[in-house]
């Protein structure tokens, strides 16, 4: 009975071994996995759907639009004619409504890149659900950390790297989840994809996610792994999730922003997350603005995840 | 050399600067003992044990298990303990069997080994008919015995058990007691444990570690820590409120007499023999006897004599132990 193990756990099966226990206790809780897909949910029905900027611009908008009928006396013409020409308020009414909605469009078009505010701002959604999920996610090490899990789990040969991984894994995989259910529930919403949409841009979607959800998660497994006070974390979630959706495009285009917000929004993240996504799905995809999007995106998950998993580090082995 | 498993040297840690938890405590653990860090709750008992599995780098001084060092070697010497934290640990959402299967797969024992393992431990912590139950369900003795089966996945050479019986009712703990008699016994392991229950540490440890402040007041077996008391202890009460320490002092065997709370704490050899003789002196000198008891040292007689109180009097309510313990976890960083 003497015999010991002496064998080194790899870093894969340390890092297979946490993630699929995070899974475990996700895929146990659903409700958790429900409430957080529900707040994007009801900002996607009740904003996206009430803000409905392309009616302002639409034929229905004008539909009450009463024109008198106009008479123009036959002398006035040229040629001249006799009696009198009449215009059916009616048709002037029609005319201008087209022109209107045409110039409506136009301007939708223009600004927001596509005529339906509903698409727009659905697709925004799904930057907002990957930065909840993903602090969420990074907050469950302050309860490893609370319960004495992540002292015992130090106290073993794992590799420090798979408890790090292993969580941002996690942030990662739950925000792919959790995104795809954005999209699905969207789309069933009404969400008009554009017609060069195919399934193949999914992939390119989750790389978006996991770029996002890598650099995000490190940061604030660091910060959480950190920090004496529980509160503190979710705090921190509440004061930075609103300035982070507003100063981006996830509800607005960025060019019509005043310049301070778009220096602000020009650096968030969720700016490229949100605008890679929509040119996957609902823009027809321009190449050079992706490459754009997913090289900001991979500087950013470059940087912080470095950031955040040498002080996540330090912390463990120290 | 591979007598001794742990060696611990000036081994010291301070949190945040100023509190220190554990000052410059030194101590050799022999092959095959069970090792009682014995002391009040903020004694340093815990971060002591923490040091030595690797979670907390000494600010100063050194140790070795099994002759690795806790901070160059850390993580050899992480493959051959085993660990039981005081905190229950399992994870509430999986089931027994998965809980001690993430073990196994954090010391990278090989599956196939590992099953029969986890199956043979959930045997021996007779937890087998509930392996697929989540822990969620289980009871503050079945998790104890979880968490020691989780503790001994990797076959550890050494065990570290944290207040092992911690908030367990008197049956339960009488159980744990035998369980940790059957480890040693089965797999002829050293045991480092923490306790602060007396009872606990007479009844298991070979040698025992009283800890105070963060420092060590006295080591030995718990015999030797008894004897060297010198002999039993006769606490008596008189009537009038006058010094009598002298008086009793004069008295043949006695070996040292402690005025406290007025009554006498008397120290002296043959105490059956010796109580008479002191009754018989105190009345000569017109004093009268209201109460007088005997009692052949125990820990707690150790105790009061090296730390000047009772286990029993820095023992507080639950509310003040968790309180105590968020503070000095919060200190720790943990």
């Amino acid at each position: 009975m003497s015999e010991t193990n002496n064998c080194s756990p790899s870093l894969l099966r340390g890092l297979w071994a946490l993630t699929v226990r995070e899974l475990k206790k996700w895929l146990k809780d659903p409700v958790m996995v429900l409430m957080l897909v529900l707040q994007p949910l009801i900002w996607m029905g009740l904003l996206g759907k009430s803000m409905n900027l392309n009616a302002i611009f639409s034929i229905n908008s004008f539909s009450y639009l009463e024109m008198p009928d106009i008479y123009i006396p036959g002398s006035l013409l040229k040629p001249p004619v006799s009696g009198t020409l009449v215009i059916p308020g009616s048709l002037i009414a029609q005319q201008l409504q087209q022109m209107f909605s045409d110039v409506g469009a136009r301007i939708m078009q223009a600004s927001f890149g596509v005529t339906d505010y509903f698409s727009y701002m659905a697709v925004g959604m799904v930057s907002m659900i990957v930065v909840m999920t993903t602090m969420f996610t990074g907050f469950s090490i302050v309860w490893d950390r609370r319960l004495g899990f992540l002292n015992k789990i130090i106290s073993t040969p794992v590799s420090r790297a798979a408890i790090i991984f292993s969580k941002i894994l996690n942030a990662t995989l739950r925000a792919v989840f959790q995104a795809t259910v954005i999209l699905a529930l969207a789309y069933l919403l009404g969400l008009q994809l554009s017609p060069k949409f195919t399934p193949f841009n999914l992939l390119g979607i989750y790389a978006a996610i996991f770029l996002v959800s890598v650099g995000l998660s490190s940061i604030f497994i660091a910060f959480s792994l950190r920090t004496t006070r529980m509160e503190r974390p979710m705090q921190i979630i509440n004061l930075i999730m609103m300035p982070l959706m507003f100063a981006s495009n996830i509800f607005f285009p960025i060019s019509l922003m005043p310049d301070w917000m778009q220096a602000v929004a020009k650096v968030n993240p969720l700016s490229y997350l949100t605008d890679a996504v929509r040119e996957l799905t609902i823009l027809p995809p321009d190449g050079s603005v992706l490459m754009l999007d997913f090289a900001y995106l991979g500087i950013f998950a470059v940087i912080l995840s470095a950031i955040g998993i040498v002080l996540s580090w330090k912390y463990l082995t120290k | 050399m591979n007598d001794e498993v742990i060696i611990a040297e000036e081994l010291t840690k301070v949190f945040n600067k100023s509190l220190v938890a554990v000052d410059h405590i030194s101590f050799r653990v022999k092959s095959g003992e069970i090792f009682g860090f014995l002391g009040p709750n903020g004694a340093g008992k815990t971060t002591t044990i923490s040091m030595l599995i690797t979670v907390l780098r000494p600010t100063e001084g050194t140790a070795s298990v099994l002759g690795y060092d806790i901070v160059r070697q850390a993580n050899d010497v992480r493959k051959v303990i085993g660990v039981v934290p005081q905190e229950y640990t399992a994870d509430e959402d999986l089931t027994g069997y998965e809980n001690i299967m993430l073990c196994a797969d954090l010391y990278g024992i090989p599956r196939e080994i590992a099953k029969k393992r986890a199956l043979e431990l959930l045997e021996m912590v007779e937890l087998t008919q509930f392996k697929d139950k989540r822990v969620e369900t289980y009871s503050g003795g079945m998790r104890r015995r979880l968490e020691l089966a989780c503790g001994l996945i990797n076959r550890p050479k050494v065990l570290f058990l944290d207040e092992p019986t911690l908030g367990l009712d008197v049956q339960t703990r009488t159980a744990t007691w035998n369980y940790i008699h059957k480890l040693k016994e089965e797999y002829g392991m050293t045991i480092f444990m923490t306790t602060h229950y007396l009872e606990e540490a007479d009844a298991l440890c070979d040698r025992i570690a009283i800890i105070d402040k963060g420092r060590i007041v006295s080591i030995g077996t718990p015999r030797e820590l008894k004897d060297s008391l010198g002999g039993d202890i006769i606490t008596i009460s008189i009537k009038e409120s006058v010094d009598v320490s002298e008086l009793i002092r004069g008295v043949a065997h006695v070996k040292d007499v402690k005025k406290e709370n007025g009554s006498y704490r008397i120290k002296a050899e043959f105490g059956e023999v010796t109580a008479p003789l002191i009754i018989e002196a105190l009345r000569k000198g017109g004093y009268t006897v209201t109460r007088l008891s005997l009692t052949e040292p125990t820990l707690n007689e150790v105790y009061l004599e090296y730390t000047g109180r009772t286990l029993r009097d820095s023992e507080e309510s639950k509310e003040a132990i968790r309180m105590q313990r968020m503070i000095l976890r919060r200190a720790r960083g943990g």
